[in-house]
């Protein structure tokens, strides 16, 4: 396999593993209000996030480094093109990530609703901006002869990027409910499951028509087989939430996120961003690549690192196994007045 | 303003605001782990009082650091997208491997740290904490070599059928010369910052009209002495490598010396500016303070050394690279360098204080110059780091990628030719004010949260208990010795965390 090939799959991996792991913790965030009744409810749902927010959005850092490195044409010109939607992102992401942490650091319920509306920001607006930056990347945008996105933010709202950002808005709040399912115990489980079933058809339908619109205008043959894995684990994980199986029906929805994101990027390669402009300007895997050193010495980096990474990120999420309930939470602990 | 004025602020903003966080989650990342390590050595809970009121304060700033790092992740590739073209093949890998490396390590760490006080046993608990610290300092290697790479390209070819610059030895970029000298300087930057904010908390709590909280004194005295020994090991290793890095500017990058030091002509023996008097960005003969034959000596070691001069490497770059004005802004560079090295002086000026208001056990007086002066000293090395990087950085213009003298010449950059094409200068200014205004209000909230957490002392953080001795220690010093059931153990845990 060429080098440059091994790394748009594992572009593929890191941007699967981001969507897979901050997709939950999006969905915990987006539900903050609506299943966190009391404050010690949503101090449940924060802490069932607490300890892995962070390293899970590290997988975004190391996407963005990874596309630096190996596809520099393709982080220039997506980074440039999509310029105020990631803008937007990284307000969010940064409130968001603010919010987590100071959120309990004063005891005050004005001074913890308004870093609620933060997380809740932070994680509706990239849960949906996410969608409409990939259905643009694999639908393909304006790009001129010099790789430069001539389109403005509008270009970007078109009718396949907006139902991308239903897609991904969808389904990681679907993500996130079946996660806080396994993850607590007593009446936010209980609504959590409530709520999984009413969103499950919103993520099912957007995520099916999405995908198949894709398949159909650009799919290749095989990538039929990640769009139907995808609606398979959808509707099993519909199924897996009925039959209380909460473990089956989070490991589905992850499932369902990694066929659609191998689905989309099967249908864009050898593009890894097409010019509508002109096919000639399109961006591929071979004229926005590094040179083959560069992608042989960070094939060794990822070679080594990726295993040691996945393996003590996976003994983190070991260690915080257990389920979280209301008797977990203890009082508020913070200095008074100063 | 054009899009490339717009992008400079916009990077210098949000850098140097980045920069705040970075130096305090470094050095207090390994301070507050030695505080730790200190404590499950030797079972005194005056060392665990400091892990975790430091510990406290190093995740308020933490949060920042990190969220603030995303937006240099990006901007690269969002403001700056033609410099990203050229140096991409280079560049990206240490980004890249920053985040693979280093990002990982400490965000997985420090999450199991913060929660993981009563999951896992004490000794795994703080190898979370060094771990985090370790991931902190590594991350910072990285990005010193991929700067050290704009300021002094290695291990690199020049393309001309891309016009782009490939790598050709990661060897190479991972050694620059230039990364051996500024890693050190940055870390050293790095604790000196940490160790000054740690006893300038400390003496101000003592220094209060009304005390420190009594269970809190001997920790925050034993506290006090650390930050002065640190504050000295790190300020010698600060002149050392300083010195070091310097030495080598003059051979790389000797239009930023020159610029450094005012040396408008080039002369041969020439003396050690001191300060100066008069606009030293028009005017050439304004270096009224002057030690005579100093800068050749530290330059090169000998008094005789013949250091080029500003107009004449000026002239030679017009005749080099085409003309224009080769000359980075004097004004910033000559006093950048000095508000650099006096801020840092400042600092340990505060050590040697502090060392003699409190030697030989004596205790810090309550007075109000004292914890004025204690919290006023905490910001001197935070000033400092960021004259430095100003300077370092703005003394390299015009240039983004400066040429190796030694190397490739193709391999360079006009920063003014390495803006983005997509954006406009309107979409700049709206991420520009937007980043502003957002790191502002931050700023206020997370200084306001700060002073909340100072102010309350360890004893908001750890509440004290009657007598800890008291309770049974299985394994060592055990848990924190602040509760005596496992639930309340965890309650007490989890209100660490959130």
């Amino acid at each position: 396999m060429e080098l440059t090939t091994f790394w748009f799959i594992l572009l593929a991996v890191l941007w699967t593993g981001y969507f897979f792991l901050e997709g939950f913790d999006f969905g915990v965030g987006m539900l903050l209000h609506p299943l966190g009744r009391t404050e010690t409810e949503r101090r449940v749902l924060v802490n069932t996030i607490g300890p892995v927010w962070d390293g899970n959005e590290v997988w975004l850092l190391t996407a963005g480094g990874a596309t630096f490195a190996a596809f520099p044409n393709w982080y220039a010109t997506l980074f440039s093109g999509f310029y105020l939607a990631l803008f937007l992102i990284l307000v969010a992401l940064i409130l968001r990530g603010v919010a987590f942490e100071y959120r309990g650091k004063v005891d005050s319920d004005r001074w913890r609703s308004r870093w609620d509306l933060a997380i809740a920001f932070g994680s509706w607006v990239p849960a949906v901006l996410w969608g409409v930056a990939f259905a643009n990347i694999v639908a393909g945008v304006p790009i001129d002869a010099q790789g430069d996105f001539t389109g403005t933010l509008l270009t970007l709202l078109n009718p396949f990027g907006l139902l991308g950002g239903v897609v991904t808005a969808s389904l990681f709040l679907l993500h996130g409910l079946h996660f806080v399912a396994l993850k607590t115990e007593g009446e936010i489980r209980h609504r959590a499951r409530a709520l999984a079933v009413r969103v499950a058809p919103v993520a099912i339908g957007a995520g099916g028509a999405f995908l198949i619109w894709n398949q159909v205008a650009r799919g290749a043959a095989w990538t039929w087989v990640p769009v139907l894995v995808a609606a398979g684990a959808l509707v099993g994980s519909f199924a897996a939430t009925r039959a209380e199986r909460d473990g089956w029906a989070f490991a589905l929805t992850g499932l369902a996120i990694a066929a659609a994101v191998a689905s989309l990027f099967g249908g864009l390669f050898p593009d890894v961003m097409p010019s509508t402009t002109d096919p000639a300007f399109s961006l591929t895997v071979h004229n926005a690549s590094s040179t083959p050193y560069t992608l042989r010495i960070m094939t060794w980096v990822a070679a080594i690192m990726t295993p040691v990474v996945l393996a003590y990120q996976a003994w983190s999420y070991w260690v915080f196994r257990k389920r979280i309930g209301t008797h977990h939470i203890p009082a508020v602990h913070v200095p008074g007045p100063a | 303003m054009n899009v490339v004025t717009l992008s400079r602020w916009q990077f210098g903003i949000t850098t140097v605001y980045h920069f705040l966080m970075v130096p305090l989650t470094i050095g207090l990342s390994l301070v507050v782990a030695w505080f730790q390590t200190r404590w499950y050595r030797t079972g005194d809970e005056a060392y665990l009082r400091l892990t975790k009121f430091f510990g406290k304060l190093f995740l308020i700033n933490f949060a920042m650091g990190v969220v603030t790092g995303i937006v240099q992740e990006f901007q690269f590739g969002m403001n700056w997208a033609t410099y990203s073209r050229f140096v991409g093949d280079v560049f990206g890998a240490p980004l890249a491997m920053e985040a693979l490396v280093a990002f990982f390590l400490e965000s997985t760490f420090l999450g199991l740290w913060i929660f993981g006080w009563d999951r896992l046993s004490p000794r795994l608990h703080l190898a979370t904490i060094w771990a985090a610290a370790i991931g902190t300092t590594l991350s910072a290697y990285f990005i010193v070599a991929a700067n050290s790479w704009m300021q002094h390209p290695v291990g690199v070819r020049f393309n001309p059928t891309t016009g782009r610059a490939e790598l050709t030895s990661i060897g190479a970029v991972l050694t620059n010369p230039t990364t051996l000298a500024a890693y050190p300087h940055v870390i050293a930057g790095a604790l000196m910052t940490a160790a000054v904010f740690v006893g300038g908390v400390s003496a101000y709590l003592l220094s209060r009209a009304e005390g420190a909280h009594p269970a809190d004194a001997p920790a925050l005295h034993r506290a006090v002495r650390v930050s002065i020994a640190l504050t000295f090991v790190a300020g010698v290793a600060i002149a050392v490598s300083g010195h070091f890095q310097t030495r080598l500017m003059f051979e790389q990058q000797p239009m930023k010396m020159a610029a450094a030091e005012a040396l408008c002509d080039t002369e041969t023996g020439p003396g050690l500016s001191l300060f100066a008097i008069g606009n030293v960005g028009a005017e050439c003969d304004v270096r009224s303070f002057v030690i005579p034959k100093a800068l050749s000596l530290l330059a090169t070691d000998r008094t005789d050394a013949t250091i080029p001069g500003v107009k004449d490497l000026n002239a030679q770059y017009q005749e080099q690279f085409g003309p224009g004005d080769y000359r980075p802004n004097l004004v910033i560079a000559y006093w950048g360098f000095r508000a650099m090295i006096l801020f840092g002086a400042v600092a340990s000026f505060g050590a040697v204080v502090a060392w003699w208001l409190t030697r030989k056990g004596r205790h810090l007086p309550r007075a109000r110059w004292v914890r004025i002066t204690s919290i006023a000293v905490i910001a001197t090395p935070f000033l400092a780091n960021t004259f430095g990087w100003v300077f370092t950085e703005m003394g390299r213009q015009p240039w983004v990628v400066a040429p190796n003298p030694q190397g490739l010449p193709e391999v360079r950059l006009f920063t003014a030719d390495a803006a983005s094409g997509a954006v406009s200068s309107g979409m700049v200014l709206t991420t520009l004010l937007g980043f502003t205004a957002i790191y502002g209000a931050l700023m206020v909230v997370e200084l306001l949260l700060l002073r909340r957490y100072i102010t309350a002392g360890p004893e908001a953080v750890m509440p004290h208990e009657p007598e800890p001795s008291d309770h049974p220690r299985p394994e060592g010093p055990g848990d924190d010795g602040t509760a005596s059931t496992t639930d309340d153990r965890e309650a007490d845990v989890l209100a660490f965390a959130y």
